[in-house]
This record gives structure tokens, C-alpha cells and sequence, in this order.
């Protein structure tokens, strides 16, 4: 643990916006009715994105009072938890994982470059729109290195990257565009990269399936209806041919709406021999 | 040769997310099938079944699943129970959660609502880490459609139960991983773990009883209960059954997340899905098989090891959460370790004394033993620090800080030794490689 103070420099006066005062008070009805304390992380969270990316004393304050909590509660979990930031970052606040599966896949070359163009940790660049701090763990060590870059629209991790790419993209932030999210050595997520070696077959799926529940003790059919909470009844309403294929445009599923789906399809390297599944290791054909 | 786990038998079959998250691709995949069928064979059909499936959590502790459940009290009293789902991935190494919450909502979902009901909890909160900010809007939006299609909420899938679901956040504490701390962060104070018992599953989330599970374990027992325990019982040794996602990392040619049955021999795993050690097999120096936590293993005995609870266990290291690091020849082991070090010198909470002062000691000592400048004594001052900190703490904080650096003596002490030889002799310590 480390110790964590609040910034000397104030602002003088600080209102949290209607918009957080709102999306907050969704929050403590997620809540028991005498639990709202539970709300406070949460909305910290909130009044961090609404003050700019940091926490003044005024906004803990106005938090406190909302959750009806002693101003010392709140700033005991604001100086506790490390994603509140308690001083000024920087317009794009970049957050670069130095945790040993990132160290192991180059992280250090990250830092160089971010010391160079940037600074010292924690300290606002030149043109004071950015300002880094080595983290710990981000959770996407298959796609490492990676930094995740937060600003006032979007907290968007940037995987797989060579020190070239990052200047790239924080070049491309501090001449305000918008740099795609995502791994940044062509994969889509985190399959190996060069493309997926399974789940490529046709999958298990309900048409192979199912009349009646294995090992079931009681008899209760299986059926291809949709509850109904408004008829209180199962229906056929609305439930979707089980032979239906997904939206053959990737790019109007429901998942994938303003998604850069060319993130993982471009700049395949093709000097990478894969193995086709057809050749794996038992050698029959899976999933048939 | 070794079986392969095939497409069809894996559970997570979006979990790269070539295909839409939603409600309706996800039934398609099977997500959401005869989930009223499940819950109409009543509460104890479905802890029996877990329970015989033999389910162990995926979280790291490895505790049977349909155990855990069954503490739960039989009656409500007049407290209610809750369900909370741990999906704060901080461990270094780990990166499977993420993958499911941003892909497989849905499976989550409908696990959490089979898992309520067995517990006759009406309300569930899952805990998302704080840097996973996509990932939760994601699971916010696959709660919604739940929601608007009736599968949650009042009179969830038709079964007369009325459940509640919610996403919660925190704001990046490793420490809120562990159950106890998780929850009191879940109640708006600071992660700190509290002392057990009283247990959970007595006094739990807002002093009620309570079950912790991980992402991975919930979203798995749906499917378990469709396709039945037959199914999932052909995978794995005895005791160590079923599928399980693995985290790959660090210096293999093709990183990646990967569903394989458990039991498979590393040396397979590395070279079927992730492309190989750089360099060829020889070339590997060791691996963490169980995300930071656990104790190395030196190549050795990769060569054979099986990647589930009980064999690495018997080679005084743990599966985990399955994030597998590799290091290559090229690596410098004791900085890495160090490195490790200091992310547990970083997230230690505070609370207990051998791990706050213990957890900083050690790291300090590390950054000395990695220039070589210590004393070849200090290794084994080091060691019992280390087991003075395993074992004497709240939660497993103190436990996992301590056993990377006991495996780092175990297997490589001749390195730490050379180092400081080296050191003395001004000769220059180990350059390492470049990426």
C-alpha cells in the first residue's frame, strides 16, 4: 500500500453536474433502502468523470452528503482505492500496465517512450493534454503490453502494442482524433494471433438438442417458448427460428454496433503458417 | 496422443466474440435453454447435481462449488440471502473473466439465476473490477435485454421466483478479489478483508448469508446442468473434472485465452494453442501455471506436468485461476519475481502487520538480489521471512506475496547465488535480453 493525500491545490468551488447527480442517484436504488453507502464507489466514479478526470475535496464532500456518510468514510475509500485519482491528470490519463506479463512482453520499451514524450510520472506534459502512471495488472495479459487511456468520453484499453503504435496513437489523442480501441497487431480479441484455431466448427447449439433435461428427477418438458411477463404465459411470441443464422453483416448485430470490426481483420501477417483444423492433433474432423 | 477438447464441447463458444454478445445469438449458441425446465427440478436437484459434477471454483481456491452452495441456510430466516459473483480479475497473469463478461454475458447471467434460486437468494450483485469499464457497460446492456425479455426480474422464466440482478464496480483494488474484502467494498467501505469465521454463507453482504462465487464457476453450471454431469465428468482426471479457460501470457509466439478440459499436459497446451515457446521447447525456462500467486515451475517439470488442481499441487504450485506465464531462456527470473513483489507490496491492504511490513521488506530485499547485491545469507533470512508472512495474515494476501519468492529459492536459488558471486567478483550480473 502507498500512501495517498489529497492535492494541496483546490478548486475553490466544485457542483456536481445534474447529469451525475442523476446517474448517482440511480445507483443507490440498486441498494437496500437503508444500504445507501453502498452507492460510494460508484459515485466517486461519477464525480471523478465530472470534475475532469480527478477528485477535489468539495466533490467528496458533495458525495458524503448525498450518501448521508461522514465526510472521513469517504475519504478513507477515495485515498484506499488507486482509480481515484487525487490530484490533476492530464486531458488523455494514461494508465500502462507494468506487471510482469507485460513487463515479459516488452513494457519497459512503453515506459522509455512515455518518460520521453511525456515526462515523469504523474506529471502533466508540455502541452499539458497528457500524463501516465505505471499500474498494476489490467486483467488483459494475453494482449499484452497494453496501456488503457482514459478521457472525458471513453476509458478505451490499447493491447498488443510496440512502442511505435502507442507514440502513433498518442500522437493521434493530442491532435484530437480517435484512435481505435483494441489490439493493435491485428487480432480481434484475444485469440491467438493469425486467427482462431477453434471455434470454427459448427457448434453444439439447441438444434442438436434436447427434449428432456439429463439425470432430470422430475418431468418438465424443454420448450422452445418464451416466457411472457406481460400474457403471464409461454409464448411463441417473439422466440427465434432455431434455424435463423446471425445478421449476416457483422457490423448490424446488436453487439457490434459503433464497434472498428476492421480492428482484427486488417494487416494479417502472412508469414504466419497456421495450422488448419482439419489437421488436428487426433486427426479427425471435430465437431461432427 | 493427447484428446483435444472439440468446438462442440466447449461452453464459452463466443468467447473471442466473433459473434454477436446479445440475447439472440446467444440462444442461439444454447444460452438460455430449458433454464425454467432446470429450476422446475427444484433446489436440491441442482446443488446435488453441481455436487456430483464435481465442480471446483475457478477462482483460485479450487473449492467445490456444489459444497460451498449447500452451506447456505436451508430456510430463509428472517435475513435474505444474496448471491455475489467475484468478478474482480486482478490476478496478474489472468484475463478469462473479461473475455466472458464482454462475450458471454448471457451464460453469466442465466448461471447466476440457476445458482440464486438453489440458494434462495432473490437478489445477486456482480462485482466487477473497476478498469473493466466496457466490460461492465457491456454486462449492464445483457442485464437489460434479461430484463426486458422476462428471464429475469419478477417471476424470473416463469418460475414463480422473483430475482434481482445488478451489476456493482470497484476502483481497482487487487485486495477486493478475496471474498470477505469484496464484499465490504460491495458495502462502500475500504477493501479490507474481515476475519472468518463467521463465515460468508452465516454473515455475509449486509451481515446476511451470503455466496461468493467466481465468474467462470456460475457461468459454467447451466450448461453443466443442460448437458448433464455424464457429459461434463469425461473431462479431466478424478477430482479434477471438467473445462476450464486458460490465460496464456508472456513469451510463447501466440498469446491467447483458451477453453481446454482441464488435465491437459502443459507442454500440449503451450504448443497446440499458443504457438510454442519462443524459440522451441528448449528454449523454456519456466512457468507460473497459476497466475502470480502461485510458485514457478522450472522446465523440468513442464516437460510433464498436467495443468489441473491436484498435480500441481503435488508439485508444490496450484492451478489458480489456470493464467499461465511463460518465461523463456532469455528472462530475468529474479527480476520478474521482483516485479512481483512489488505488486503485492502495492496492493496489500494494510490491515495485518506481517503482510504490510512484510510484503515491502521482501521487495526491497528482491530489488537488492536482483543487482546481486546482498549477502548469499540473506537468501535464507529471506525464506523464513517469507513463511513468517505465509500463513499469519487475514486473507491469502500474506500467502500469495510469500510463495512466488519461495518457488523463485526453491528452483533457481543457484542463480540468486551467482548474482551475488558476480556482484562481488565485479563482474557484470545478468543482462537481460532484449523482447
Amino acid at each position: 500500500m502507498s500512501a495517498r493525500r489529497l492535492s494541496i491545490s483546490q478548486p475553490a468551488n466544485f457542483v456536481l453536474s445534474e447529469r451525475a447527480n442523476k446517474e448517482i442517484n440511480k445507483w443507490i436504488k440498486k441498494y437496500p433502502k437503508d444500504r445507501k453507502r453502498s452507492a460510494l464507489i460508484p459515485a466517486l466514479w461519477i464525480a471523478q468523470k465530472d470534475a475532469g478526470g480527478w477528485l477535489p475535496e468539495l466533490a467528496l464532500r458533495a458525495i458524503g452528503d448525498m450518501l448521508e456518510m461522514a465526510y472521513i468514510r469517504v475519504y478513507e475509500v477515495a485515498t484506499f482505492y488507486t482509480m481515484f485519482n487525487l490530484k490533476p491528470v492530464g486531458a488523455h490519463y494514461i494508465q500502462m500496465c507494468g506487471t510482469t506479463p507485460c513487463w515479459l512482453r516488452g513494457s519497459d520499451k512503453l515506459k522509455d517512450l512515455l518518460t520521453r514524450k511525456i515526462g515523469e510520472q504523474n506529471t502533466l506534459s508540455v502541452d499539458g493534454k497528457l500524463s501516465w502512471l505505471e499500474v498494476e495488472c489490467l486483467g488483459s495479459c494475453s494482449n499484452a503490453p497494453m496501456v488503457q487511456i482514459s478521457n472525458s468520453e471513453s476509458d478505451h484499453y490499447y493491447e498488443d502494442l510496440s512502442p511505435e503504435n502507442l507514440e502513433n496513437i498518442l500522437d493521434e489523442l493530442v491532435a484530437g482524433k480517435k484512435p481505435s480501441q483494441g489490439p493493435k497487431n491485428g487480432r480481434f480479441s484475444s485469440e491467438p494471433l493469425g486467427g482462431s484455431i477453434v471455434l470454427t466448427e459448427e457448434l453444439y447449439n439447441k438444434n442438436s438438442i434436447l427434449k428432456k433435461l439429463p439425470n432430470a428427477e422430475k418431468s418438465a418438458k424443454v420448450n422452445y417458448y418464451e416466457w411472457d411477463p406481460k400474457a403471464k404465459r409461454a409464448t411463441r411470441k417473439g422466440w427465434i427460428d432455431p434455424k435463423r443464422k446471425a445478421n449476416s453483416d457483422p457490423k448490424k448485430r446488436s453487439g457490434n454496433l459503433g464497434r472498428d470490426l476492421t480492428a482484427g481483420l486488417v494487416d494479417k501477417d502472412p508469414a504466419i503458417a497456421r495450422p488448419k483444423r482439419s489437421m488436428s492433433v487426433n486427426g479427425k474432423k471435430a465437431g461432427k | 496422443m493427447v484428446e483435444l477438447l472439440q468446438d462442440k464441447d466447449r461452453i464459452f463458444q463466443n468467447l473471442y466474440g466473433f459473434n454477436d454478445w446479445g440475447l439472440d445469438s446467444a440462444r442461439d449458441r444454447g444460452a438460455w435453454l430449458g433454464t425454467s425446465a432446470i429450476l422446475a427440478q427444484g433446489r436440491d436437484w441442482i446443488i446435488d447435481q453441481v455436487k456430483s459434477s464435481g465442480l471446483r471454483g475457478r477462482g483460485g481456491a479450487g473449492f467445490p462449488t456444489g459444497l460451498k452452495w449447500s452451506f447456505m441456510p436451508k430456510e430463509v430466516g428472517n435475513r435474505p440471502h444474496y448471491l455475489v459473483v467475484n468478478a474482480d480479475e486482478s490476478e496478474p497473469g489472468s484475463c478469462k473473466d473479461r473475455d466472458i463478461l464482454r462475450h458471454e454475458p448471457h451464460l453469466l447471467i442465466e448461471g447466476c439465476l440457476v445458482a440464486a434460486y438453489a440458494m434462495q437468494a432473490h437478489a445477486c450483485y456482480i462485482y466487477v473490477r473497476g478498469e473493466y469499464i466496457q466490460e461492465r457497460n457491456r454486462l449492464d446492456e445483457a442485464i437489460k435485454q434479461a430484463y426486458a425479455a422476462g428471464l429475469v426480474g419478477k417471476n424470473a422464466c416463469g418460475s414463480g421466483w422473483d430475482f434481482d440482478i445488478y451489476m456493482h464496480h470497484g476502483a481497482g483494488a487487487y485486495i477486493c478479489g478475496e471474498e470477505t474484502a469484496l464484499l465490504e467494498s460491495l458495502e462502500g467501505k475500504k477493501g479490507q478483508p474481515r476475519l472468518k469465521p463467521p463465515f460468508p454463507a452465516g454473515a455475509g453482504l449486509y451481515g446476511c448469508p451470503t455466496t461468493v462465487n467466481n465468474v467462470e464457476s456460475i457461468s459454467v453450471v447451466p450448461t453443466i446442468l443442460r448437458r448433464g454431469v455424464d457429459w461434463w465428468t469425461q473431462f479431466g482426471r478424478e477430482n479434477n473434472k471438467g473445462t476450464k479457460v486458460f490465460s496464456i501470457s508472456g513469451h510463447v509466439n501466440n498469446p491467447c485465452n483458451i477453453e481446454e478440459a482441464l488435465s491437459i499436459p502443459m507442454r500440449t497446451l503451450l504448443e497446440t494453442y499458443a504457438g510454442g515457446v519462443r524459440g522451441g521447447w528448449d528454449n523454456l525456462k519456466c512457468v507460473i501455471p497459476g497466475g502470480s500467486s502461485v510458485p514457478l515451475l522450472p522446465k523440468e517439470i513442464c516437460d510433464t506436468v498436467l495443468m489441473d488442481f491436484d498435480a500441481l499441487r503435488e508439485n508444490q504450485s496450484g492451478l489458480g485461476t489456470a493464467a499461465v506465464i511463460v518465461m523463456d531462456k532469455s528472462t530475468d527470473v529474479i527480476k520478474a519475481i521482483a516485479r512481483l513483489s512489488y505488486f503485492y507490496k502495492h496492493e496489500s491492504c494494510g490491515q495485518c502487520t506481517p503482510c504490510r511490513e512484510g510484503t515491502g521488506w521482501m521487495w526491497r530485499v528482491m530489488e537488492r538480489m536482483v543487482k546481486g547485491e546482498a549477502d548469499t545469507s540473506e537468501i535464507d533470512m529471506l525464506l523464513s521471512v517469507s513463511k513468517q508472512v505465509e500463513g499469519h495474515t487475514i486473507c491469502a494476501l500474506g500467502d500469495a506475496a510469500a510463495w512466488p519468492i519461495q518457488g523463485l529459492i526453491r528452483h533457481f536459488r543457484h542463480e540468486i547465488e551467482d548474482r551475488i558471486d558476480n556482484y562481488r567478483a565485479n563482474k557484470p550480473v545478468f543482462v537481460q535480453a532484449a523482447e
